[in-house]
Protein backbone atom coordinates (compact mmCIF):
# COMPACT_ATOMS: atom_id res chain seq x y z
CA UNK A 1 0.00 0.00 0.00
CA UNK A 2 1.33 3.49 -0.99
CA UNK A 3 1.99 6.14 1.94
CA UNK A 4 0.17 9.32 1.31
CA UNK A 5 0.70 12.32 3.05
CA UNK A 6 -2.11 15.70 2.74
CA UNK A 7 0.16 18.08 1.19
CA UNK A 8 -1.21 21.08 3.67
CA UNK A 9 0.21 19.32 6.56
CA UNK A 10 3.64 19.23 3.77
CA UNK A 11 2.66 22.99 3.86
CA UNK A 12 2.94 23.77 7.33
CA UNK A 13 5.95 21.44 8.09
CA UNK A 14 8.39 22.71 5.46
CA UNK A 15 6.65 26.35 5.47
CA UNK A 16 5.72 26.53 1.66
CA UNK A 17 2.64 27.52 0.07
CA UNK A 18 0.08 25.25 -1.51
CA UNK A 19 0.46 27.25 -4.61
CA UNK A 20 4.25 26.64 -5.00
CA UNK A 21 3.47 22.76 -4.29
CA UNK A 22 0.49 22.98 -7.37
CA UNK A 23 2.85 25.15 -9.52
CA UNK A 24 5.39 22.12 -9.39
CA UNK A 25 2.86 19.39 -9.94
CA UNK A 26 1.54 21.58 -13.03
CA UNK A 27 4.95 21.82 -14.27
CA UNK A 28 4.83 18.25 -14.58
CA UNK A 29 7.69 17.86 -12.18
CA UNK A 30 5.51 16.76 -9.18
CA UNK A 31 3.02 14.18 -8.94
CA UNK A 32 -0.48 14.59 -6.86
CA UNK A 33 -3.32 12.55 -5.81
CA UNK A 34 -6.70 13.42 -5.14
CA UNK A 35 -8.76 11.99 -3.36
CA UNK A 36 -12.01 13.41 -1.97
CA UNK A 37 -11.29 16.91 -2.56
CA UNK A 38 -7.61 16.40 -1.01
CA UNK A 39 -5.00 16.54 -2.46
CA UNK A 40 -1.83 13.88 -1.22
CA UNK A 41 1.39 13.21 -2.26
CA UNK A 42 3.44 9.96 -2.24
CA UNK A 43 6.63 9.06 -0.19
CA UNK A 44 8.53 7.92 -3.22
CA UNK A 45 7.36 11.87 -4.63
CA UNK A 46 8.38 13.49 -0.86
CA UNK A 47 11.89 13.44 -1.11
CA UNK A 48 11.53 15.06 -4.84
CA UNK A 49 9.47 18.01 -3.63
CA UNK A 50 11.74 18.14 -0.53
CA UNK A 51 14.65 18.85 -2.65
CA UNK A 52 12.69 21.33 -4.91
CA UNK A 53 11.98 23.16 -1.09
CA UNK A 54 15.46 23.26 -0.61
CA UNK A 55 16.25 24.75 -3.80
CA UNK A 56 13.62 27.14 -3.26
CA UNK A 57 14.37 28.05 0.35
CA UNK A 58 17.83 27.87 0.67
CA UNK A 59 18.80 29.65 -2.88
CA UNK A 60 16.17 30.90 -3.61
CA UNK A 61 15.16 29.58 -6.89
CA UNK A 62 11.73 30.50 -8.33
CA UNK A 63 9.81 27.57 -10.08
CA UNK A 64 11.17 28.35 -13.68
CA UNK A 65 14.62 27.78 -12.21
CA UNK A 66 13.74 24.66 -10.57
CA UNK A 67 12.05 23.33 -13.86
CA UNK A 68 15.30 24.28 -15.82
CA UNK A 69 17.56 22.97 -13.26
CA UNK A 70 15.84 19.51 -12.51
CA UNK A 71 15.85 18.66 -16.32
CA UNK A 72 19.30 19.62 -17.00
CA UNK A 73 19.87 17.62 -13.61
CA UNK A 74 18.11 14.89 -15.36
CA UNK A 75 20.53 14.90 -18.42
CA UNK A 76 23.68 15.28 -16.54
CA UNK A 77 22.50 12.02 -14.41
CA UNK A 78 21.92 10.42 -17.86
CA UNK A 79 25.29 11.41 -18.90
CA UNK A 80 27.22 10.07 -15.77
CA UNK A 81 25.35 6.72 -16.45
CA UNK A 82 26.47 6.60 -19.84
CA UNK A 83 30.43 7.58 -19.12
CA UNK A 84 30.63 4.82 -16.45
CA UNK A 85 29.02 2.64 -18.78
CA UNK A 86 31.72 3.81 -21.60
CA UNK A 87 34.48 3.54 -19.04
CA UNK A 88 33.81 0.02 -17.84
CA UNK A 89 33.62 -1.12 -21.06
CA UNK A 90 37.12 0.92 -21.93
CA UNK A 91 38.42 -1.36 -19.00
CA UNK A 92 37.81 -4.64 -21.06
CA UNK B 1 45.40 24.39 12.81
CA UNK B 2 45.81 26.76 9.50
CA UNK B 3 44.44 29.66 9.11
CA UNK B 4 41.01 29.92 6.89
CA UNK B 5 40.02 33.29 4.58
CA UNK B 6 36.35 33.08 4.84
CA UNK B 7 36.85 36.45 2.86
CA UNK B 8 38.70 34.81 0.32
CA UNK B 9 35.96 31.85 0.16
CA UNK B 10 33.32 33.79 -0.02
CA UNK B 11 35.14 36.20 -2.96
CA UNK B 12 34.63 39.47 -0.85
CA UNK B 13 36.71 42.50 0.68
CA UNK B 14 36.64 42.48 4.48
CA UNK B 15 34.89 45.81 3.74
CA UNK B 16 31.92 44.04 2.55
CA UNK B 17 28.40 44.85 3.99
CA UNK B 18 26.05 41.80 5.46
CA UNK B 19 23.95 42.20 2.14
CA UNK B 20 27.30 41.62 0.12
CA UNK B 21 28.34 38.47 2.06
CA UNK B 22 24.83 37.59 1.86
CA UNK B 23 24.68 37.61 -2.02
CA UNK B 24 27.97 36.35 -2.29
CA UNK B 25 27.30 33.08 -0.26
CA UNK B 26 23.71 32.76 -2.20
CA UNK B 27 25.73 33.10 -5.76
CA UNK B 28 28.42 30.46 -4.57
CA UNK B 29 25.88 28.56 -2.53
CA UNK B 30 23.65 28.03 -6.11
CA UNK B 31 26.77 26.78 -7.83
CA UNK B 32 28.06 23.99 -5.28
CA UNK B 33 24.93 22.98 -3.36
CA UNK B 34 24.79 18.98 -2.89
CA UNK B 35 21.27 18.68 -4.37
CA UNK B 36 22.48 20.55 -7.59
CA UNK B 37 26.23 18.25 -7.59
CA UNK B 38 24.49 14.81 -6.54
CA UNK B 39 27.53 12.41 -6.18
CA UNK B 40 30.22 15.26 -6.25
CA UNK B 41 32.60 14.96 -2.97
CA UNK B 42 34.55 18.24 -4.19
CA UNK B 43 31.48 20.27 -4.82
CA UNK B 44 30.09 18.97 -1.02
CA UNK B 45 33.51 19.59 0.35
CA UNK B 46 33.16 23.69 -1.13
CA UNK B 47 29.81 23.74 0.20
CA UNK B 48 30.66 22.69 3.55
CA UNK B 49 33.49 25.78 3.31
CA UNK B 50 30.74 28.03 2.13
CA UNK B 51 28.33 27.41 5.04
CA UNK B 52 31.23 27.91 7.72
CA UNK B 53 32.63 31.18 5.92
CA UNK B 54 28.68 32.57 5.64
CA UNK B 55 28.37 31.37 9.16
CA UNK B 56 31.02 33.48 10.58
CA UNK B 57 31.00 36.41 8.59
CA UNK B 58 26.89 36.87 8.31
CA UNK B 59 27.07 36.86 12.28
CA UNK B 60 28.30 40.31 12.97
CA UNK B 61 30.19 38.89 16.56
CA UNK B 62 31.72 36.13 14.89
CA UNK B 63 32.93 38.53 11.98
CA UNK B 64 34.37 40.85 15.12
CA UNK B 65 36.45 38.26 16.55
CA UNK B 66 37.72 36.58 13.33
CA UNK B 67 38.27 40.33 12.36
CA UNK B 68 40.13 41.02 14.77
CA UNK B 69 42.72 38.57 15.25
CA UNK B 70 42.43 36.96 11.77
CA UNK B 71 45.18 35.12 10.71
CA UNK B 72 46.56 35.97 14.11
CA UNK B 73 43.69 34.05 15.97
CA UNK B 74 46.30 31.79 17.48
CA UNK B 75 47.99 34.51 19.61
CA UNK B 76 44.71 36.81 19.70
CA UNK B 77 42.94 33.50 21.85
CA UNK B 78 46.02 34.01 24.15
CA UNK B 79 45.94 37.50 24.77
CA UNK B 80 41.50 36.75 25.29
CA UNK B 81 42.63 34.28 27.90
CA UNK B 82 45.02 36.75 29.67
CA UNK B 83 42.55 38.97 29.80
CA UNK B 84 39.97 37.00 30.92
CA UNK B 85 42.20 35.89 34.05
CA UNK B 86 42.58 39.87 34.76
CA UNK B 87 38.82 40.83 34.98
CA UNK B 88 37.44 36.93 36.70
CA UNK B 89 33.97 38.74 37.12
CA UNK B 90 33.36 39.52 33.67
CA UNK B 91 31.87 37.11 31.14
CA UNK B 92 33.54 36.39 27.95
CA UNK B 93 31.91 37.65 25.54
CA UNK B 94 33.21 35.15 22.90
CA UNK B 95 32.58 31.94 24.98
CA UNK B 96 32.50 29.41 22.68
CA UNK B 97 30.66 25.82 23.30
CA UNK B 98 28.53 27.34 26.61
CA UNK B 99 25.31 29.21 24.49
CA UNK B 100 22.77 26.44 22.86
CA UNK B 101 20.90 26.95 19.78
CA UNK B 102 23.44 26.79 17.13
CA UNK B 103 25.20 23.33 16.15
CA UNK B 104 26.81 24.72 12.42
CA UNK B 105 26.18 22.54 9.53
CA UNK B 106 26.23 19.18 10.40
CA UNK B 107 28.69 20.53 13.55
CA UNK B 108 31.64 18.29 13.28
CA UNK B 109 31.83 18.93 9.70
CA UNK B 110 33.22 22.62 10.56
CA UNK B 111 36.77 23.15 10.44
CA UNK B 112 39.03 22.82 13.47
CA UNK B 113 40.01 26.40 12.89
CA UNK B 114 36.54 27.27 12.82
CA UNK B 115 35.25 25.00 16.36
CA UNK B 116 38.84 26.43 17.77
CA UNK B 117 37.93 30.03 17.26
CA UNK B 118 33.57 29.52 18.07
CA UNK B 119 33.35 26.33 20.03
CA UNK B 120 31.74 23.34 18.72
CA UNK B 121 28.69 25.06 19.79
CA UNK B 122 29.54 27.99 17.92
CA UNK B 123 27.15 30.28 19.93
CA UNK B 124 25.50 32.36 17.69
CA UNK B 125 24.05 35.38 19.69
CA UNK B 126 21.31 36.00 16.98
CA UNK B 127 19.93 32.95 17.63
CA UNK B 128 19.78 31.66 13.68
CA UNK B 129 16.76 29.43 13.06
CA UNK B 130 17.29 28.36 9.80
CA UNK B 131 17.27 24.92 8.73
CA UNK B 132 19.64 23.39 7.26
CA UNK B 133 19.91 19.67 5.88
CA UNK B 134 23.01 17.79 6.52
CA UNK B 135 25.84 17.27 4.00
CA UNK B 136 25.75 14.07 1.97
CA UNK B 137 28.66 12.07 2.82
CA UNK B 138 30.65 10.14 0.01
CA UNK B 139 32.00 6.40 0.83
CA UNK B 140 33.63 3.99 -1.35
CA UNK B 141 33.21 0.34 -0.88
CA UNK B 142 35.72 -1.87 -2.62
CA UNK B 143 34.61 -5.57 -4.23
CA UNK B 144 35.65 -8.37 -5.89
CA UNK B 145 33.45 -9.63 -9.11
CA UNK B 146 32.39 -12.66 -6.93
CA UNK B 147 31.20 -10.12 -4.38
CA UNK B 148 29.48 -8.52 -7.09
CA UNK B 149 27.74 -11.58 -8.20
CA UNK B 150 26.14 -12.97 -4.77
CA UNK B 151 23.48 -10.33 -2.80
CA UNK B 152 25.21 -9.72 0.80
CA UNK B 153 25.10 -7.57 3.35
CA UNK B 154 27.59 -5.76 4.95
CA UNK B 155 29.01 -3.58 7.83
CA UNK B 156 30.45 -0.09 7.19
CA UNK B 157 31.78 2.31 9.34
CA UNK B 158 30.62 5.87 7.54
CA UNK B 159 31.62 9.09 9.39
CA UNK B 160 31.99 6.87 12.90
CA UNK B 161 28.63 5.71 12.67
CA UNK B 162 27.80 1.41 11.82
CA UNK B 163 25.51 0.39 9.04
CA UNK B 164 24.75 -2.38 7.60
CA UNK B 165 23.57 -2.55 4.16
CA UNK B 166 22.43 -5.04 1.51
CA UNK B 167 24.64 -4.78 -1.06
CA UNK B 168 22.28 -6.35 -4.12
CA UNK B 169 23.97 -9.19 -6.59
CA UNK B 170 24.95 -7.34 -10.32
CA UNK B 171 25.83 -3.85 -8.99
CA UNK B 172 28.29 -2.47 -11.70
CA UNK B 173 31.73 -0.54 -11.23
CA UNK B 174 31.05 3.30 -10.42
CA UNK B 175 27.51 2.21 -9.59
CA UNK B 176 26.13 4.54 -6.86
CA UNK B 177 23.66 3.82 -4.33
CA UNK B 178 21.86 6.25 -2.47
CA UNK B 179 20.93 5.24 1.78
CA UNK B 180 18.61 8.32 2.62
CA UNK B 181 19.00 9.93 5.99
CA UNK B 182 22.48 8.96 6.81
CA UNK B 183 24.30 11.51 5.62
CA UNK B 184 25.75 14.36 8.07
CA UNK B 185 23.00 15.64 10.86
CA UNK B 186 20.82 18.91 9.83
CA UNK B 187 21.31 22.37 11.90
CA UNK B 188 18.23 23.62 13.81
CA UNK B 189 16.22 20.33 13.03
CA UNK B 190 17.18 20.51 9.42
CA UNK B 191 16.67 16.92 7.81
CA UNK B 192 20.13 14.65 7.99
CA UNK B 193 21.54 14.44 4.54
CA UNK B 194 22.15 11.15 2.94
CA UNK B 195 24.83 8.84 1.91
CA UNK B 196 26.12 7.74 -1.33
CA UNK B 197 28.32 4.93 -1.27
CA UNK B 198 29.95 4.30 -4.77
CA UNK B 199 31.14 0.66 -5.41
CA UNK B 200 34.24 0.23 -6.93
CA UNK B 201 34.97 -3.33 -8.42
CA UNK B 202 38.38 -4.71 -8.81
CA UNK B 203 39.60 -6.05 -12.53
CA UNK B 204 39.34 -9.82 -12.44
CA UNK B 205 42.27 -11.79 -13.70
CA UNK B 206 39.72 -14.65 -15.36
CA UNK B 207 36.44 -12.19 -16.55
CA UNK B 208 36.00 -9.12 -18.27
CA UNK B 209 32.82 -7.52 -17.92
CA UNK B 210 30.09 -5.67 -19.85
CA UNK B 211 27.04 -5.19 -17.88
CA UNK B 212 25.94 -8.68 -16.80
CA UNK B 213 28.24 -10.23 -19.58
CA UNK B 214 31.03 -12.01 -19.08
CA UNK B 215 33.87 -12.89 -21.48
CA UNK B 216 36.71 -15.34 -20.92
CA UNK B 217 39.72 -16.50 -23.14
CA UNK B 218 40.26 -20.47 -23.12
CA UNK B 219 43.78 -21.62 -24.17
CA UNK B 220 42.86 -24.81 -26.27
CA UNK B 221 45.61 -27.21 -27.93
CA UNK B 222 45.78 -27.93 -31.07
CA UNK B 223 44.70 -31.62 -31.29
CA UNK B 224 41.65 -30.73 -29.51
CA UNK B 225 40.47 -28.44 -31.66
CA UNK B 226 41.15 -29.86 -34.90
CA UNK B 227 39.50 -33.93 -33.76
CA UNK B 228 37.12 -31.94 -30.79
CA UNK B 229 37.25 -32.84 -27.40
CA UNK B 230 35.90 -31.37 -24.32
CA UNK B 231 37.54 -28.87 -22.51
CA UNK B 232 36.98 -27.21 -18.94
CA UNK B 233 35.91 -24.12 -18.33
CA UNK B 234 36.35 -22.10 -15.21
CA UNK B 235 33.15 -19.66 -14.07
CA UNK B 236 32.29 -17.83 -11.81
CA UNK B 237 30.27 -20.65 -9.98
CA UNK B 238 32.88 -23.27 -10.25
CA UNK B 239 34.14 -25.53 -13.45
CA UNK B 240 32.05 -26.83 -16.21
CA UNK B 241 33.55 -29.32 -19.21
CA UNK B 242 31.75 -28.05 -22.32
CA UNK B 243 32.13 -29.85 -25.94
CA UNK B 244 34.46 -28.25 -28.59
CA UNK B 245 33.35 -28.94 -32.15
CA UNK B 246 35.75 -30.70 -34.08
CA UNK B 247 38.34 -28.03 -36.65
CA UNK B 248 37.48 -25.40 -34.28
CA UNK B 249 38.93 -22.13 -35.80
CA UNK B 250 41.43 -19.60 -33.37
CA UNK B 251 39.34 -17.01 -32.37
CA UNK B 252 35.96 -18.98 -32.19
CA UNK B 253 33.60 -17.47 -29.75
CA UNK B 254 30.92 -20.19 -27.54
CA UNK B 255 27.95 -18.81 -25.57
CA UNK B 256 27.44 -20.36 -21.93
CA UNK B 257 24.06 -18.72 -21.47
CA UNK B 258 23.29 -17.90 -17.80
CA UNK B 259 27.16 -18.39 -16.64
CA UNK B 260 27.68 -14.31 -16.56
CA UNK B 261 26.57 -12.23 -13.61
CA UNK B 262 22.90 -11.76 -11.88
CA UNK B 263 21.27 -8.91 -13.76
CA UNK B 264 20.70 -6.22 -11.37
CA UNK B 265 17.37 -6.20 -9.17
CA UNK B 266 16.09 -8.74 -11.33
CA UNK B 267 15.74 -12.01 -9.42
CA UNK B 268 16.45 -15.24 -11.63
CA UNK B 269 17.96 -13.35 -14.73
CA UNK B 270 21.32 -13.51 -15.29
CA UNK B 271 23.62 -12.90 -18.13
CA UNK B 272 25.84 -15.06 -20.52
CA UNK B 273 29.52 -16.35 -20.34
CA UNK B 274 31.40 -15.78 -23.87
CA UNK B 275 34.23 -17.94 -24.22
CA UNK B 276 36.92 -17.48 -26.95
CA UNK B 277 39.25 -19.85 -27.53
CA UNK B 278 43.06 -19.52 -28.30
CA UNK B 279 44.39 -22.47 -29.97
CA UNK B 280 48.15 -23.43 -29.11
CA UNK B 281 49.97 -23.99 -31.82
CA UNK B 282 52.88 -26.78 -30.31
CA UNK B 283 56.73 -25.90 -29.26
CA UNK B 284 59.78 -28.12 -29.08
CA UNK B 285 58.41 -30.70 -31.22
CA UNK B 286 59.88 -34.01 -31.17
CA UNK B 287 61.39 -35.62 -34.50
CA UNK B 288 58.62 -37.84 -34.73
CA UNK B 289 55.74 -34.95 -34.48
CA UNK B 290 58.00 -33.24 -36.89
CA UNK B 291 57.19 -36.54 -39.35
CA UNK B 292 53.44 -36.18 -38.82
CA UNK B 293 52.98 -32.75 -39.37
CA UNK B 294 55.08 -33.48 -42.60
CA UNK B 295 53.02 -36.34 -43.86
CA UNK B 296 49.81 -33.71 -42.91
CA UNK B 297 51.22 -31.48 -45.04
CA UNK B 298 51.84 -33.61 -47.39
CA UNK B 299 47.99 -35.10 -47.25
CA UNK B 300 46.88 -31.48 -47.85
Amino acid sequence: MTNLIATTEICTYHNVTYTFISSLNEAGLLELEEINHTTYITESELQKLEKMIRMHQELEINIAGIEAITHLLQKVEQMQEELRVLKNRLRN
Amino acid sequence: MAFIDYYQILGITKTATEKEVKNAYRKLARKYHPDLNPNDAEANKKFQQLNEANEVLSDPEKRKKYDKYGENWERGEEYEKYTQQQQNSRQSTYGGGQSSGFEGFGGDDFSDFFQSMFGQGGGSARGRQTKYRGQDLNAELHLDLKEAAETHKQALTVNGKNIRITIPAGVENGQTIKIAGHGAAGANGGPAGDLFIKFIIADDPHFKRDGSNLFTTVKLDIYTAVLGGEVMIETLNGKVKIKVKPETQNGTKVKLKGKGLPVYKKENEFGDLYVTYDIQIPVNITEKQKKLFEQLKDES
